[in-house]
C-alpha cells in the first residue's frame, strides 16, 4: 500500500517550470530517498506534499487522504523537516518544542514526556535550554527533527536533512531515521548526496527537471543497468578537445556504449562495456589512435551510474551546472506568504 | 525505552475545538511575550518615549498664559491625553512586525504545516499580545502622569479611557497586521510605520486644540481617528464625563462623546472586515 501517491504534478513559478508531470509512490513503512540535483524540484514536490503549496494541477494523496481537499487531516499525521530550518532565535530549544507541542495540541504531560524522550534520543540535553540563536547547524537540524517527531507522525518528510552538517550530527540523524523505519514509520527524504541515499534508502526515485525518471530499490536500479562500468583517463588532467576525440574513438568500438565526458573529474570518460572481453580491444584501439591509457578503473554499477544512465550526465556535473545560478533569497521572497 | 513513533494516540486525547484554539493561541502569545521580556528594548522605548514627550513638551509651554486652552487647563494637563493615546497608537502600529519577521524567516511555514484548529490563532495571538502590551504602556504613562501632577481621571474615567484605548488599539492592530501580510518585507513595513507615526500625531488634537489650527489642518485633525480617541480621554481628565456633552467643534459640526466612540467602533469593525480578505488569501 502506498502512503504517498503523487500523480502528474505540475507547478510553475512564473516562467520557471519546477514540476512537469511528477508521479511518485511511496510504499508504507519504507525509507524512501528522493535523489536529484539542485533545482530538480525536490523542495517543490515536498512542499506540495506537506500542504504548504498548491500544485497547478495533479493529485496528492497522503495516508489515504486527498491532501488538496483535506489538508488539515494530513497535517495532523505528518511531520515535516524543511530544507531551511526556521527557529526563533530568542526561544530556547525546549521552548520551541513546547510551542510545537501546543500547535499539535498535545496534552502538557504527554508533551513534556515526549520532549524529554526526544532530548535524550537526539542527545540535546547539554544545550536544549540555551537560546536557538546560539546553535550550530547540526544542533538546529537535530532540534528541527525533534520538532517534526514530537507528535509521533506516521509519516516523516525531510528535505535535504544533512546538507552541510558535521559528521556527528549527520550520523545521529541517520541513526534516528533507521530507528524510525524499524518501528514502522514511513520516512521520505530528499537528497542530492548519492551516499546518503545509498546508505539509508530501501526504495528510491531519481528526480530530474521536475519529473521522476527512475524508481525502485537501489539494488534493482543498479541491476537493471547491466554491463560493466569503466572509467578511463588518457592523462591525469585532460581537456575538452582531447576527451571528445577519445570519445569518438571509444564509441566506434563494438561492445562499448554510453560514453560520457566527465567535466568535473578532469575530463575523464565513463563508459559501459559488455563484459571483460571488450577491454583488450579497447586498449588496442586507443593505442592505434595515439592515446595513452593513463588509468582504467572498472566498477560495479553505482547509483551514480544509474543517474548517468537515465539523465546522460553525472550527478556532480548536474550540480555544477546549477551551482550559483539560483537566487534562493529571491525565490524565498517570492514564495513568502 | 523508546516508544514507537507510530503508536496511536488513545481516544481519550480528544479535545474540543475551542480548547485547541485556546491552546494554540496561548502558545503563540506566550512566544511573543518571551521575545518581549528577553529583548525589552521595545518595551522600554515604548514607555520612555512618551514620558520624555510629557516632561519636555509639558515644560515647553509651562509659562504659557493662563486661560489660553479650552477649559482653562494647564498645558501639561492638556497634553496628557494626547500622549496616552499616542503611546497606545504607536504600540499597536508595531503589531505587524513580528508577523512580518515570521513571514520573512520562514517561521510562518512552521505554523502553517501544523494542524492548527484555525489559522486565525496566528492573528489572534498578535492581537492579544499587542493589546495587553499597549494597555500596559498606556497605564504606565497614566500612572506617571498622575505622579507628575497631571491629574487622574477617577475610576469611571479610567473605564472610559480603557474602552477608548481598546477600540483604537484594535483598529490600528488590524491595520498593521494587514500591512504585515500585504507589504513585501520588513523594510517597507517599518517605512510605513515611520511615515504614519508623526504626521498622524501632529494632525490631531494631541498637541494643540482645534481652535489653534489653520482651517486645513483643523479639517485633517477633525477627521483623524486619533482625535476621536484623544478627546474622550481628555474629557475624562477634566472630571466625570457625560458622553452626550460636546467634546470638540469640528468644521463639519459638533462631536460628542457618543460620536467619538461610535466613530472608533465603526473604524475598528470596518478595518477588520477590510483585512479579512487579505488574511484569508495569505493564510488560506
Ligand atoms: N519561489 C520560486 N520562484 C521562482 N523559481 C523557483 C522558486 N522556487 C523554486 N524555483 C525554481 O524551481 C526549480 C525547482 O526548485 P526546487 O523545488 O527548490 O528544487 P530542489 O529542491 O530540487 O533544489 C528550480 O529551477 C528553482 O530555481
Ligand atoms: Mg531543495
Amino acid at each position: 500500500m502506498s502512503v504517498i501517491h503523487l500523480e502528474e504534478l505540475e507547478k510553475s513559478y512564473g516562467d520557471v517550470k519546477a514540476l512537469s508531470g511528477l508521479t511518485l509512490d511511496v510504499p508504507s513503512g519504507s525509507l524512501f530517498g528522493l535523489l536529484g540535483p539542485n533545482g530538480a524540484g525536490k523542495t517543490t514536490a515536498l512542499r506540495i506534499l506537506c500542504t504548504l503549496l498548491e500544485p497547478d494541477s495533479g493529485n496528492v494523496t497522503v495516508l489515504g487522504l486527498d491532501a488538496l481537499k483535506d489538508p488539515c487531516e494530513v497535517r495532523k499525521k505528518l511531520g515535516y523537516v524543511a530544507q531551511e530550518v526556521a527557529l526563533d532565535k530568542i526561544l530556547s530549544g525546549r521552548e520551541l518544542l513546547q510551542l510545537q507541542g501546543d500547535l499539535y495540541h498535545l496534552r502538557s504531560i504527554e508533551r513534556n514526556a515526549r520532549i524529554a524522550e526526544l532530548i535524550e534520543r537526539l542527545e540535546m540535553g547539554s544545550w536544549i535550554d540555551r537560546r536557538c540563536g546560539t546553535y550550530s547547524g547540526g544542533m538546529r537540524r537535530r532540534l528541527d527533527l525533534a520538532a517534526g517527531l514530537l507528535h509521533q507522525p506516521q509519516l516523516l518528510v525531510l528535505d535535504e536533512p544533512t546538507v552541510g552538517l558535521d559528521i556527528e550530527s549527520r550520523g545521529k540523524i541517520w541513526q534516528i531515521l533507521r530507528e524510525l523505519r524499524s518501528q514502522g514509520t514511513t520516512v521520505l527524504l530528499s537528497s542530492h548526496y548519492l551516499e546518503e541515499v545509498e546508505a539509508l534508502a530501501d526504495r528510491m526515485a531519481i528526480i530530474d527537471d521536475g519529473r521522476v525518471i527512475a524508481q525502485g530499490t537501489p539494488g534493482q536500479l543498479k541491476q537493471n543497468l547491466g554491463g560493466d562500468r569503466v572509467t578511463i583517463r588518457v592523462r591525469e588532467f585532460s581537456d575538452e578537445i582531447e576527451s571528445e576525440q577519445v570519445r569518438r574513438v571509444l564509441e566506434s568500438i563494438e561492445g562499448v556504449s554510453q560514453v560520457v565526458v566527465n567535466r568535473s573529474q578532469g575530463f575523464s570518460l565513463n563508459l559501459v562495456v559488455e563484459g571483460e572481453k571488450v577491454l583488450p580491444k579497447l586498449r588496442e584501439e586507443l593505442q592505434k589512435a595515439q592515446f595513452e591509457l593513463f588509468a582504467l578503473t572498472q566498477s560495479r554499477p553505482s547509483l551514480d551510474d544509474v543517474y548517468l544512465q537515465v539523465t546522460g550526465k553525472t550527478l556532480m556535473d548536474a550540480e555544477l551546472e546549477t551551482a550559483g545560478q539560483r537566487d534562493t533569497k529571491l525565490e524565498r521572497k517570492k514564495t513568502m506568504r | 525505552m523508546i516508544s514507537p513513533d507510530n503508536a496511536k494516540l488513545p481516544e481519550t486525547d480528544f479535545q474540543s475545538p475551542m480548547a485547541e484554539l485556546i491552546q494554540e493561541t496561548l502558545a503563540l502569545t506566550r512566544r511573543l511575550f518571551i521575545q518581549l521580556i528577553r529583548r525589552p528594548s521595545t518595551l522600554i522605548a515604548g514607555i520612555l518615549q512618551p514620558l520624555i514627550w510629557l516632561v519636555l513638551f509639558g515644560a515647553l509651554f509651562s509659562n504659557a498664559p493662563q486661560g489660553l486652552l479650552p477649559g482653562g487647563v494647564t498645558y501639561g494637563k492638556f497634553l496628557g491625553a494626547g500622549v496616552i493615546v499616542f503611546t497606545a497608537f504607536s504600540g499597536a502600529l508595531n503589531a505587524g512586525l513580528p508577523v512580518m519577521f515570521d513571514r520573512e524567516f520562514g517561521f510562518l511555514n512552521r505554523l502553517l504545516v501544523a494542524p492548527l484548529q484555525s489559522r486565525s490563532s496566528i492573528v489572534l495571538s498578535s492581537v492579544v499580545y499587542i493589546t495587553s502590551l499597549s494597555l500596559l504602556q498606556s497605564l504606565a504613562i497614566i500612572w506617571t502622569a498622575a505622579l507628575l501632577g497631571y491629574g487622574w481621571p477617577g475610576v469611571s474615567g479610567i473605564l472610559l479611557v480603557a474602552i477608548t484605548l481598546l477600540l483604537l488599539i484594535f483598529a490600528v492592530t488590524a491595520l498593521s497586521l494587514a500591512l504585515a501580510f500585504a507589504l513585501p518585507g520588513h523594510i517597507e513595513l517599518i517605512a510605513v510605520i515611520f511615515v504614519a507615526n508623526l504626521p498622524l500625531l501632529f494632525a490631531s488634537t494631541a498637541l494643540a486644540p482645534l481652535s489653534f489650527m489653520p482651517s486645513w489642518l483643523g479639517w485633517l485633525a477633525a477627521l483623524n481617528p486619533l482625535t476621536f480617541a484623544i478627546e474622550p480621554i481628555r474629557a475624562a481628565y477634566r472630571g466625570p464625563v457625560d458622553l452626550s456633552t460636546i467634546l470638540f467643534h469640528a468644521p463639519y459640526g459638533d462631536v460628542n462623546g457618543y460620536g467619538c466612540l461610535t466613530v472608533l467602533m465603526v473604524l475598528t469593525i470596518g478595518l477588520f472586515f477590510l483585512i479579512r480578505p487579505i488574511l484569508n488569501r495569505k493564510l488560506a
